[in-house]
């Protein structure tokens, strides 16, 4: 089955196209303007192959956490694409992409959440398939979940920013840090593709950002 | 020719699907005033999230009501500024990858220029030359519209817009937000004459307004006779008084100054019962012709950028998928048919 991958959730703009034995990637530092390049190098990439949007069996966006923007543009793409296809639509975690591309087996996945926050989240393979040991979640540095045991490969912005402070929180339990890894469209391609296997891709209007950051203003009642 | 239009520049997500033969198909909103009045205002973020929950299901929806299929559209104009970015960028998203999965053109609508032809979705809707009235929580214009992209400003708000000084106003009232109806639904049971407000630049020569100095009269007023309920309703009517009369002087002046006899009245202040009434009535001793689109069409909808875009197809983009946002956008910056 071919599937489409997009993540805009950093300031790169990752697109993905797997093909039955090969994938196609496209990599740019967008800053800002990811708008500007989606499309035409989804274009560009779907004429490389010699396809058309509709040989597709669906379409993967990195659904979050990450730029509160940059998730809605990879959203938005995926919706209407999905929508003007017919295809499914499969929303994977920037956290579980990061695990995907770790290259181990226990991943603790943290990425930058700005305001001295990280998103973190912790994977573990067990019968070829990750199991989630930790939930996304948004914390302090220094009060991220105690993991078990070692051999965690420490992955993520949030190690690049808050190395110091959470290597120290998982003392002895971390086998490698990859803080440059980034949640790559290919990774999100691969989580994607069981899923559209076994039928569970969700209808255009369910793709939907899954920020974790939700308090980003208060209620009038709730201001002093 | 069949046109989706897309509008999600603010705290309304609106879908519409015009016609150029047929006209106005079909329609879709969502509103997210209820969910933005718990915090006083518009939550930017909380905007942009609530459009990428509303936009496909309004999509759908519109494309029922008109009883047609999604592979009928021909093009999909959508709102590209001025607005909150992020919330522009929903819209913008979905707009230029549907038009792209549908391999059809887009067009980027500016988002005054929808309110300034909205009329023209009437059933008897002015000619060109005409003098338009914008008041809005954001705009407070008037524009001589010669023809669709040729629009030149004759004057605006130097501070606050219409919407916004009702807004606010309502807020020093106590009647939470957004406040502005309430206020001119208390100003009606307000006695005229009471309390008499500035009439801010009536006097000043040009078409420009003013309206944050009215704020703070009406806050020396509520201090000084609040909070029993008469009062308030009064200092309401004193206020609304005001703007109204202002506003009719300063529009009539505009068409009294060019010699067009037409004047169009747009935005969501465009609904305020007691200006239409006013406005009307002194149009009418002066033998000029006022239009008002629809009340629904006065706030934010996708109705008026469908139409727009319509009047618009050879600006279409075919070839460019790119896609960007202007949340800062002049309207004479806009080509002209």
């Amino acid at each position: 089955m071919n599937i489409l991958a997009l993540d805009t959730s950093t300031e790169y703009c990752f697109l993905a196209l797997r093909l039955d034995g090969k994938t196609l990637v496209r990599d740019v530092l967008a800053g800002q303007r990811h708008s500007e390049l989606l499309l035409p190098l989804l274009d560009d990439m779907l004429a490389e192959a010699g396809m058309r949007l509709t040989d597709l069996g669906g379409i993967a966006f990195g659904n979050g956490p990450g730029s509160f923007t940059g998730l809605r543009i990879a959203c938005g793409v995926a919706q209407g694409l999905a929508l003007g296809a017919g295809l499914p639509v499969a929303g994977v975690s920037t956290l579980l992409a990061l695990a995907e591309g770790c290259g181990g087996e226990r991943a603790v996945a943290c990425l930058d959440a700005r305001m001295g926050e990280v998103y973190h989240a912790a994977y573990e393979k067990r019968g070829g398939e990750w199991q989630t040991v930790s939930e996304p979640g948004l914390y302090a540095p220094g009060s991220v979940p105690s993991l078990d045991g070692g051999g965690w490969v420490a992955c993520g912005s949030g190690f690049a920013q808050h190395g110091e402070e959470l290597l120290e929180r998982y003392a002895g339990q971390v086998a490698r840090v990859d803080a440059d890894l980034l949640p790559r469209a290919e990774f999100i391609a691969r989580l994607a593709a069981p899923v559209f296997a076994a039928g569970r891709g969700a209808d255009a209007a369910e793709a939907l950002p899954l920020y974790i950051r939700d308090k980003v203003a208060l209620k009038t009642s709730e201001r002093i | 020719m069949l046109t989706l239009g897309i509008e999600t520049s603010c705290d309304e997500t609106g879908i519409a699907l015009y016609h150029g033969e047929r006209g106005l198909l079909a329609h879709a909103l969502h509103s997210q005033v209820a969910m933005h009045a718990e915090y006083g205002g518009v939550v930017p973020e909380l905007a942009s999230r609530d459009h990428i929950r509303r936009i496909v299901p309004l999509i759908r929806e519109t494309v029922k009501m008109a009883a047609c299929e999604l592979s009928d559209v021909d093009a999909i104009a959508y709102t590209q500024g001025p607005g909150l970015a992020g919330a522009l960028l929903v819209g913008a998203s979905v707009a230029a990858a549907l038009a792209y999965a549908l391999n059809i053109p887009t067009l980027g609508v500016h988002h005054l220029e929808g309110h300034l032809l909205s009329p023209l979705l009437e059933e008897n809707p002015p000619a060109f030359t005409f003098i338009a009235l914008l008041v809005s929580g954001g705009h407070t214009q008037l524009m001589e519209v010669g023809g669709v992209g040729r629009y030149a400003l004759l004057g605006e708000t130097l501070d606050d817009a219409a919407g916004e000084a009702f807004d606010k106003t309502a807020k020093l009232l106590g009647l939470g937000y957004p406040g502005g109806p309430a206020l001119s639904k208390l100003a009606e049971q307000g006695t005229p004459g009471r309390f008499k407000l500035p009439r801010p630049m009536i006097n000043s020569g040009d078409l420009n307004f003013s309206f944050s100095g009215l704020k703070t009269a009406v806050l020396t007023l509520a201090r000084k006779h609040a909070p029993d309920e008469a009062s308030r309703a009064d200092i309401a009517r004193a206020f609304q008084e005001a703007i109204v009369e202002v506003l009719t002087v300063k529009a009539l002046a505009a068409v009294q100054q060019t010699g067009h006899r037409r004047l169009v009245v747009a935005g969501g202040v465009g609904a305020n019962r007691q200006l239409r009434a006013q406005l009307s009535g002194a149009a009418q001793r002066q033998g000029i012709d006022v239009y008002y689109p629809k009340l629904e069409f006065c706030t934010d909808n996708g109705a008026m950028i469908a139409f727009a875009g319509a009047q618009r197809l050879r600006h279409l983009n075919t070839q460019d998928r790119r896609f960007n946002v202007r949340a800062r956008w002049e309207l004479n910056q806009l080509e002209a048919v």
